[in-house]
């Protein structure tokens, strides 16, 4: 009889030492699912991507090389300047544009168009592109990003992408 | 009046017990002889102090936010009162920071502190090195400038090299597709929330082992440290010739760190903060990014490594760094600790302490950069002392064509291409447009951008240069 009590007892302490692990990991959980959500959400929003207007077909030469600058596909109220990006856009016949994401593929600082020189070339580590955006010299693994252009009404527009991020290979995630 | 504080200190400190747990942990004992070489730990933390102070100053006038840092950095800057010194402080009191951490960690693997049964101090030391070089890194993003803004873009392509997720931890980095509004609130998060509180909770635990294995003894030659007697060993140390570390030992940490908090502070006056650059604007793209000098060792590595095997390298050699770091004291745990024995772990120190310092002092010149700002070449600073009017365009195509931001002549231009001004001593004519036009290992070719004409007045420039 007495064992009986103490294993009962002893059934008891472990059904409350189980029940206050669960209960405690329980309310661990539940609250980690706003906090983790709060962690990833730049992966979870959804991927819009837009086409902002940079200018008249007018405004570009043939064969010159122009900083264009727009709006990201959807900022947040409070982004600011920040909101903004740059392209450098070549009009390479009467329609036909293209456009390079101002990024060096090396470790991403700004290119910038030399445009006597005919060369796009990065501060940073001396990576030199040549006007098709190939690599001219320097560290960059891969031709410049192209954002996608096209022309509606007289209006020329660029395709908003993710910032071009060079992975392991050297292979771009290019924004099609 | 005596009485009655003496009364309330007895009250406080029965309830408190500080006399009973805390007084002999500041008088623990210590071995002996332990001088000048055991204070940079003591200076980093009173270092961290001074950054946690003087960051939640900071945090009282800044606008973590990525529309309104930079105004709010411009009015901590010149409207706050004593702002730009506050920004001062806590800028060298990071230089500090990293040298200090530096510097405890390269004492303690000379006289192989780490070795048993210390090897717990040194794995956590290694992540207190990690943060602290994040910490870094994050603060001087914070200064949301140009180069606040290229800085985070930096980091996030060098994650992007992690195979398989290194895209998705690039955009967790800069929180989003592109640097926008969440990109400052989560380097502001990483800065003053997130790693502050891994280092509170591993200095904790470092400072508790310090109690706990107590500070390492000065090595000599030829005393092994053998895990099966240490313990004892050293305990019996402590008994013969233990010292209390207060005050014995601990006024030496007391005023290097005194001394050094003196000297960040006076640095601060007198230099002020690190200027700001251009507003983060992502668009403005007329911006050099350079990143604060405890971090140019890696930029310069970037620069410098065979570029085939840089996107590798740029991920396998901070995970092997890392990997190297935390098993030093799994890889040798037991006998020798002098320096004087062991001096392969010396030559390792040497070369580590020199391949750092080159790094640094080459990444602060930056010779592979162009050099954007070379002013035109003046006619009377090249060799040909009456140039015709073929020489006299070639100098002014030199310029504009962009030559002379990787090739200097006469103190004018570069230094990532070979320096030109006696060119023409070693290449002929014929050599000369060859190269030109076809370029070379690292540089372009100009085949399809310079006219025949352009490329002969280059040419009959630089032919003149001998």
């Amino acid at each position: 009889m007495n064992n009986q009590l103490e294993n009962e007892e002893i059934s008891r302490r472990k059904f409350f030492m189980k029940l206050s692990l669960g209960l405690a990991g329980l309310s661990a959980a539940v609250a980690a699912i706003p906090v983790i959500s709060a962690v990833l959400a730049p992966l979870l929003e959804s991927k819009v991507e837009k086409w902002r207007t940079v200018g008249k077909l007018n405004d570009f030469q043939m064969n010159t090389t122009n900083l264009v600058t727009f709006i990201n596909a959807d900022p947040e109220p409070y982004a600011g300047m920040t909101a903004k990006s740059a392209a450098w856009l070549r009009r390479s016949s009467d329609t036909n544009f293209i456009a390079f994401a101002a990024n060096c593929t090396h470790l991403g600082c700004p290119v910038r168009w030399e445009k006597d020189a005919h060369l796009f070339m990065c501060p940073c580590h001396g990576g030199v592109y040549y006007a098709d955006g190939s690599v001219a010299a320097g560290p960059p693994p891969k031709p410049l990003t192209r954002y996608q252009v096209r022309v509606i009404n007289d209006e020329v527009q660029i395709k908003t992408a993710p910032l071009p991020i060079t992975n392991i290979g050297g292979s771009k995630s290019q924004p099609v | 009046m005596k009485n009655f504080l003496k009364k309330i200190w007895k009250w406080i400190d029965d309830r408190s017990g500080f006399s009973e747990s805390i007084l002999p942990v500041i008088t623990h004992p210590v071995p002996p002889r332990a001088k000048w070489s055991y204070v940079f730990g003591s200076a980093t933390l009173f270092c961290f102090l001074l950054q946690v102070i003087t960051g939640v100053a900071l945090s009282l006038l800044y606008q973590p936010s990525s529309k309104e840092a930079y105004q709010s950095l411009q009015f901590i800057t010149n409207q706050a009162k004593f702002g730009n010194v506050l920004r001062g402080i806590h800028y060298f009191g990071a230089s500090a920071m990293i040298i200090l951490v530096g510097l405890h960690m390269m004492r303690t693997y000379i006289t192989a502190s780490y070795k048993y049964p210390r090897e717990m101090n040194w794995i956590s030391g290694f992540f207190l090195l990690i943060f602290t070089i994040f910490m870094g890194f994050t603060g001087q993003l914070l200064r949301w400038d140009s180069n606040g803004v290229w800085s985070s873009v930096v980091a996030a392509q060098q994650l992007g090299r992690v195979p398989f997720v290194g895209e998705y931890l690039a955009r967790l980095l800069l929180g989003g597709n592109t640097i926008g509004g969440q990109t400052l609130s989560r380097f502001y998060s990483y800065h003053v929330f997130i790693v502050p509180a891994f280092i509170f909770l591993f200095v904790a635990f470092h400072l508790y082992l310090v109690i706990r294995n107590g500070i390492s003894e000065p090595p000599k030659a030829a005393r092994m440290v053998d895990p099966k007697t240490y313990r004892s060993w050293y305990q019996n140390l402590l008994k013969r010739e233990g010292v209390p570390f207060w005050p014995d030992a601990a006024w030496r940490d007391i005023i290097v760190s005194a001394f050094i908090i003196i000297a960040i502070i006076a640095l601060a006056v007198f230099f002020g903060a690190p200027a700001l650059t251009t507003p983060p604007d992502p668009s403005m793209v007329q911006t050099s990014p350079n990143p604060d000098w405890y971090m140019i060792p890696f930029f310069a590595l970037f620069a410098l490594m065979p570029h085939k095997i840089e996107s590798i390298a740029m991920l396998l050699g901070p995970l092997l760094t890392i990997i190297l770091l935390f098993s030093i004291p799994f890889i040798s745990n037991k006998g020798e600790r002098s320096p004087l024995k062991r001096p392969w772990a010396m030559f390792g120190v040497i070369c580590v302490f020199v391949f750092v310092i080159s790094l640094l002092v080459i990444g602060l010149q930056a010779s592979w950069s162009p050099n954007f700002n070379t002013k035109p070449l003046p006619l009377t600073d090249i060799k040909s002392s009456n140039p015709d009017s073929t020489i006299i365009k070639g100098v002014h195509l030199f310029y504009a064509k962009g030559c002379q931001y990787c090739h200097t002549i006469n103190h004018y231009g570069g230094k990532a291409g070979p320096n030109l001004t006696t060119v023409g001593n070693r290449l002929s004519i014929e050599e000369l447009k060859v190269r030109i036009v076809n370029g070379g290992k690292n540089m372009p070719s100009f085949g399809g951008i310079l006219s025949k004409e352009d490329l002969n007045n280059i040419v009959s420039f630089l032919h003149s240069q001998n």
